[in-house]
């Protein structure tokens, strides 16, 4: 017999069922062995199970054999034993010990009932979110407010560091989007005003789409998505690792460590690339304004002057800071939130850029009903 | 055909090495069927790194390595799976799949390698656990959600999930307490007794050497010299006679 496949055979005479088992009992052979066991009758008084013909023997094989020992016992046999060799009796000994282990069911409720506590658990886990972000608001606020009045808390190599991170190596791809959107906006606004025969206004609906709006937006979300995540997952590592602890028990504030140079960053550098975003997006705008519409250069820059007022463009950049503020909390809140594995690493730094970028765009809301009840 | 009968591993004439530095240089060593060898040597003589080349996590520059009979270096991509299914691997820190809850860890290998129906690797996997001393209640626990020393327990129950012959172990005992490491240390005797497993270990922990050692593998000057623990209380080399003579040690043998 192969010790690759493992069987039992039963014979029943006197009133005895004596089954034999055979080959090799182990979990390689135990998907056909199991059915073979449950199929054994049981309608004798007394049992043997003889496993002196059983070359191999492990502890799935010894499981099984509780089972079908249990089985017996269970209808009032009490089996015996036969041919085990001492390393397999202690085997058997050692499952039988721990052998009452129940597999784990996890508990189902109706699925109704289980959508509802859904829905409840996560709204009352977003209202947690707004309440904490709230208080860490309050926590970085302090600190920084902390840091003006004494100085020298103020971290100026990591802030500097931070610029460059978040400012200058984001320079390449900002301006490339931004100069394909201004292609796309000034093609789209030629291409619907062509038809009322007042595609000089694409200028203008281009010059305050751009630097109102599309300049700013453009940036914060390029910016949520490049950053952002980039602070949640630096800080979340720092935390897996316990460097965040560390820092604690130095007596080192994590938020002046790590928040406020890369907040203080993000609000220096934000409205410096929102300018230069405008200035790309403009760029792109005339560039196909002067192309498809054949207006000059020249005109372009006098009509862009005329019809654009220079609040607007302070308007776009003043929303800015704001919402560097918010990805730059949003990021290093998700970060500190961090706890333990590697998988939390990237659970919060998705959650990083969706709740910076959701957040910009309700503040960007926000800002249209402020100056519209300014009438700005 | 006697050798691979006595012996689980046999390596003779390795060689690693990370670029131009050698780790091992001609190491030879066996280790016997249903003993527990421990493999100790100071920091940086290349425990850990005989170990993953044992299992075929790194390559080795020259030399062979037989376990249970088989050339590691000459297999096919499938025997080498069929052979790595007939080992069990417990990593220093558990290395349990933080995804997954333990009972699932303790199932991704009987899934992978086994055609069990899904009942039967249910009742496994709570044996398994049961095995490595865990309660019940941990099987749908996630690993962060353990204590370290709950965790290397988890991986001992993944490491045993295939009822392997042999079971590698990378420092078990480390940054366990003195009574967690000593229950670990009965609990992996247990196992061998129980189980009759050939037991491969990475320690630092003399107690350890001292309560289930049958035979040790000492890591120096890019060798390895076994020998039972008497024989190194003898032994001349003076790194060997700092390690089996210093105060820890006379603690450990005392206690």
């Amino acid at each position: 017999m192969s010790v690759k496949s493992g069987s039992a055979d039963f014979v029943e005479s006197g009133g005895e069922l004596r089954i034999t088992g055979k080959g090799s009992w182990t979990i390689e052979t135990a998907a056909r062995l199991r059915p073979v066991l449950d199929a054994i009758p049981i309608a004798s008084a007394r049992a043997v199970i003889d496993l002196e013909a059983v070359e191999r023997f492990d502890s799935t094989g010894a499981w099984l054999l509780l089972r079908l020992y249990r089985r017996l016992a269970s209808t009032g046999v009490s089996p015996s034993l036969m041919g085990l060799s001492p390393e397999q009796t202690t085997l058997f000994n050692r499952i039988v010990e721990i052998g009452d282990c129940e597999p784990a069911h996890a508990e189902t409720s109706h699925p109704v009932i289980a959508l509802l506590e859904r829905t409840g658990r996560n709204i009352g886990a977003a209202v947690q979110d707004g309440v904490e972000l709230l208080n860490f608001l309050g926590i970085v606020a302090f600190a920084a407010f902390r840091s003006l009045i004494r100085p020298g808390r103020i971290r100026l190599i990591p802030t500097f560091s931070h610029i460059e991170r978040i400012g200058i190596d984001a320079l390449p791809i900002v301006g490339l989007l931004a100069f394909l959107i201004g292609i796309v906006l000034a093609y789209q606004g030629a291409d619907q005003l062509r038809r009322f025969g007042a595609e000089i206004f694409t200028v203008n609906l281009l010059g305050i789409s751009v630097l109102r709006e599309m300049g700013v937006l453009m940036t914060a979300i390029v910016i949520a998505g490049r950053s952002g995540s980039a602070f949640a997952a630096q800080i979340g590592t720092m935390q897996v690792n316990q460097e965040v602890d560390a820092m604690r028990t130095l007596g080192l504030d994590p938020v002046d460590m790590l928040v406020l140079p890369r907040m203080t960053a993000m609000i220096i550098v934000l409205p410096l690339l929102t300018v230069y975003a405008n200035i790309m997006a403009l760029t792109g705008g005339a560039m196909m304004v002067t192309m498809t519409l054949d207006i000059p250069l020249a005109q372009f820059l006098h009509r862009l002057n005329e019809s654009v007022a220079l609040g607007t463009l302070w308007i776009g950049v003043s929303k800015a800071p704001v919402f560097g503020l918010l990805i730059a909390l949003t990021g290093c809140r998700e970060g500190l939130r961090v706890t333990g594995s590697a998988e939390s690493v990237g659970t919060h730094t998705t959650r990083a850029v969706v709740i910076s970028i959701f957040l910009v765009l309700v503040a960007n809301a926000l800002f249209s009903v402020l100056f519209s009840l300014f009438r700005i | 055909m006697t050798d691979t009968e006595d012996y689980a591993i046999e390596i003779e004439g390795l060689v690693t090495r990370f670029g131009s530095h050698v780790i091992h240089d001609g190491l030879s060593m066996a280790v016997r069927r249903g003993e527990v060898t421990s493999i100790v040597g100071g920091s940086g003589t290349g425990k850990s790194v005989l170990l993953n080349t044992i299992i075929g996590l790194n390559r080795q520059a020259a030399g062979t390595i037989r376990v249970l009979g088989q050339d590691t270096a000459r297999l096919s991509e499938r025997d080498r799976q069929a052979l790595a299914s007939r080992w069990g691997v417990l990593f220093q820190q558990g290395a349990l799949f933080s995804s997954l809850t333990v009972a699932e860890n303790v199932q991704v290998p009987l899934r992978e390698y086994t055609d069990l129906p899904r009942d039967l690797i249910d009742e496994m996997t709570a044996l398994r656990i049961a095995m490595a001393g865990l309660p019940p209640d941990a099987c749908s626990k996630y690993p962060s959600e353990l204590s370290g020393g709950m965790r290397k327990r988890a991986g001992l129950a993944r490491a045993l999930a295939l009822d392997p012959e042999i079971l590698f172990l990378d420092e078990p005992t480390a940054g366990l307490d003195p009574i967690g490491a000593a229950d670990f240390d009965a609990l992996i005797g247990d196992l061998r007794a129980s189980l009759g497993l050939t037991v491969v270990m990475v320690t630092h922990d003399l107690d350890s050497l001292y309560a289930i050692t049958d035979r040790i593998a000492v890591l120096v000057d890019r060798h390895v010299i076994m020998g039972t623990l008497e024989e190194f209380e003898r032994h001349p080399h003076p790194w060997i006679a700092a390690y089996f003579h210093g105060p820890r040690a006379r603690a450990a043998k005392d206690g």
